[in-house]
């Protein structure tokens, strides 16, 4: 599988001079499973770009995977070039919520006043699929989605295509429910999702020291990446959803920190820059 | 595709991450009605510890603990709290006199409900035990 980071940026936009390396937009990741339309990972504001790309490749049937409404990760939708052309297919994953379906939860945010036009009027055919906990096919790969602890339904996504795994943890706090050096992996959430996996997409939004101020916000620490990765034994980890308030050169160190505490070559940790090219 | 590894329902981990950090005793059973987790405040009502309780079904329990009613009756599951939340998926509260490990009679208040996840299954049940002190009987 080949795809791109079009956007790793946490919790909110962050364009400007200290973060050029990592990029500002937030998150959004383009798979291209082989023999399969494109999958693409969150409908931050990093989708509006490959939006303009797909349009131009003529792509007309695409899968959205959500992993959760929280603003940061729907909000580019609207500026998603392919929901405004009547020929695209759209299937959108994501989880739905004891008291209302997925649809009318998209609908809360991608209508007025948050946005000028409401969802049902966007041309393009979009089907809706709930992705609590689930398992499905598309043309070969193999999708397998599990709720995840993080404030509000949230799920994490593993994809599998000719025995190549990437799992997909964005917005995780798995410390909040478990011991992760100490306690069996099944009341590890998220292990289900990660185990084995070539590559782990995870959450890295705090430092330690930042964590301690930010219990149950539903994000991971440096130290918490490293304990999950070592817990759920993946080949290769790309460091995600990064903090707005961190620097280029804050998120350097923080990769330099989650390499130290895992206790592996540096090559098998990267923090995800917007652009960078993944290949599992 | 490979076999996707043993993993608990979210609900029952952020149940048990809660149930950790109580005071209060807590049993968590799985639907089918196995010990999965009890608490140290459950640990000190039972007279045993998690390692030697975990995996034992409610039936096992049953046969070793000899559960009554408030009037020393013997209580068939379905009279419990804890059957009431496993077979009909509902609420239930009330008082249970059982025999622990070292064959003390303990009367305790136990308030059970069901856990459903987002999807609306059934994963499980939760249960509150309050020792009743002989000065409240």
């Amino acid at each position: 599988m080949k795809g791109r980071i079009w956007g790793s940026r946490g919790s909110i936009a962050s364009p400007g001079q200290d973060t050029k390396r990592y990029g500002g937009n937030t998150s959004c990741v383009e798979l291209r499973p082989p023999g399969c339309d494109v999958v693409i990972l969150d409908a931050g504001t990093g989708i509006r770009e490959l939006g303009v790309r797909l349009v131009r490749e003529g792509a007309e049937r695409m899968f959205l995977l959500l992993t959760h409404l929280h603003v940061d990760h729907l909000e580019g939708l609207g500026m998603f070039e392919p929901i405004w052309r009547k020929q695209t297919e759209l299937h959108i994953w994501g989880p739905a919520s004891p008291v209302a379906s997925l649809e009318q939860r998209i609908a809360k945010y991608f209508s007025p006043p948050l946005f000028p036009v409401h969802l049902s009027e966007v041309p393009a055919t979009i089907e809706y699929h709930d992705a609590s906990e689930s398992e499905w096919q598309i043309d070969g790969a193999h999708f397998f989605s599990n709720a995840i602890i993080h404030p509000g339904p949230t799920v994490g996504y593993r994809i599998e295509s000719r025995g190549r795994s990437l799992a997909y943890l964005t917005d995780h706090e798995p410390a909040l429910g478990a011991d992760l050096d100490r306690d069996p992996s099944e009341w590890i959430s998220g292990f289900a999702i990660a185990h084995g996996a070539d590559l782990l997409i995870h959450d890295c939004q705090y430092t330690p020291r930042e964590y301690e101020h930010r219990l149950g916000f539903g994000h991971s620490s440096t130290e918490h990446v490293a304990r999950f990765a070592e817990t759920t034994e993946v080949d290769r980890v790309l460091l995600f959803h990064h903090d707005p308030m961190h620097s280029d050169d804050q998120i350097d160190a923080m990769r330099d920190d989650v390499v130290a505490r895992w206790g592996v070559d540096g090559d098998r940790c990267t923090a995800a820059a917007e652009g960078a090219e993944i290949q599992v | 595709m490979e076999r996707v590894p043993e993993q608990r329902n979210l609900v029952l981990i952020l149940a048990r991450a809660f149930a950790a950090q109580l005071a209060t005793a807590v049993f968590l059973l799985d639907p089918e009605g196995t010990i999965i987790y009890y608490n140290e405040a459950g640990e000190r009502l039972t007279g045993r510890t998690f390692i030697e309780g975990a995996g034992e079904t409610i039936d096992e329990w049953m046969t070793r603990t000899h559960p009554r009613d408030a009037e020393g009756l013997e209580l068939p599951v379905q009279d419990l709290p804890l059957g009431t939340a496993m077979l009909k998926h509902e609420p239930a509260h009330g008082i249970v006199i059982f025999t622990t490990t070292d064959g003390v009679d303990r009367m305790i208040e136990t308030a059970t409900f069901p856990l459903f996840a987002h999807t609306e299954d059934f994963v499980g049940s939760f249960t509150l035990c309050w020792p009743i002190e002989e000065d409240r009987r």
